[in-house]
């Protein structure tokens, strides 16, 4: 029971991700192409918006529905792994035009192809996983 | 009211959406970061026997699974009930610089060229969805979150990390556009 609440909003992510149209190749390659506001603008509301929260989650040390304490950690500092990784995941990014989300969206909404993808994912992740202290960080 | 929801919707609603989307995971205990879920996916697949990397309480993340199998539902709820069918209305550029690239303008929300089964039985078809796939799985993992962990979650924390990561984002998605993908299509 207690995981229905995140199926409710993986399924409003999934929605989102389609009515938006984020999901679609196409608009990806307009981002890309900085020929339409329209990612830009989906990404910047969300950001500004998130933000003005998180701001507001912190000021009033705010709980969460068990009563805890919403935590944020700050990530590891570095500039190699997040350039180079960042870069690696971009190029993908525009290929295939779906971050992992929006990939298994697509398999929802019935382009059964994502499939390929996101199982290549899948294994991009094990092949780090298993390169990984051999790669700058 | 169906009409309203059948179109497509605009960036400040969908954008609105997805920070609401952060703050529930939040609320629930959690955050929003969805590439998590690949490396879930090897750990419980016996990764961890393998691959140190992989050797952790992946239970622990069922949730995230879950918002995973969520999404998919999301995207199934969105093409039957919600749909209006159409194909994404993008930049006439964008239509003009695809179509140089042997890119059809849109019929609906994915090229066919890439897309469909008869692309994915064509060797360089194939070879193009594995390597995006491939790519995006390695680079998430390395930079340690994808557009949902670093873009949203990250930046609305102020995140130095994050925003090397988006830099690095857009200097991979630069180069995929405008140098490697006239080469490839």
């Amino acid at each position: 029971m207690k995981f229905v609440k995140f199926l409710i909003a993986g399924a409003l992510f999934g929605v989102v991700m389609a009515k938006s149209e984020a999901f679609s190749w196409f608009r990806i390659q307009e981002m890309f192409r900085f020929q339409s506001f329209h990612m830009y603008g989906i990404i910047g509301t969300a950001v500004i918006l998130g933000a003005i929260g998180v701001y507001f989650i912190k000021k009033y040390n705010m709980r969460d529905l068990n009563g805890n304490p919403i935590m944020f950690f700050p990530k590891d500092r570095s500039t190699k792994r997040y350039l180079i990784g960042g870069t690696i995941f971009g190029l993908g990014w525009a290929l295939s035009g779906a971050c992992p989300g929006p990939m298994v969206v697509n398999i929802g909404y019935g382009y059964l192809t994502m499939i390929i993808v996101f199982g290549f994912a899948i294994v991009g992740t094990f092949l780090y996983g298993a390169i990984k202290d051999k790669l700058p960080h | 009211m169906l009409e309203f929801i059948q179109q497509p919707w605009s960036w400040y609603i969908s954008g609105a959406l997805i920070a609401g989307i952060m703050f529930l995971l939040l609320f629930f205990g959690q955050s929003f970061g969805f590439s998590s879920n690949l490396r879930t996916i090897c750990a419980a697949g016996g990764g961890g026997k393998l691959v140190k990397f992989f050797d952790f309480n992946w239970k622990s993340q069922l949730w995230n699974l879950v918002f995973l199998l969520g999404a998919i539902l999301g995207g199934f709820i969105a093409s039957q009930f919600l749909s209006s069918g159409g194909a994404v209305i993008i930049s006439e550029n964008t239509i003009a610089d695809l179509s140089k690239l042997g890119i059809a303008a849109p019929i609906s929300a994915q090229p066919n060229e890439l897309f469909s089964l008869e692309a994915l039985f064509s060797l360089k078809g194939f070879l193009i969805l594995a390597f995006g796939g491939l790519l995006v799985g390695f680079g998430s993992r390395y930079a340690g979150g994808c557009t949902s962990g670093h873009a949203i979650s990250g930046l609305s924390d102020l995140q130095l990390p994050s925003l090397i990561a988006v830099i690095g984002f857009f200097v991979g998605g630069l180069l995929m556009t405008f140098v490697l993908l006239p080469l490839i299509l």
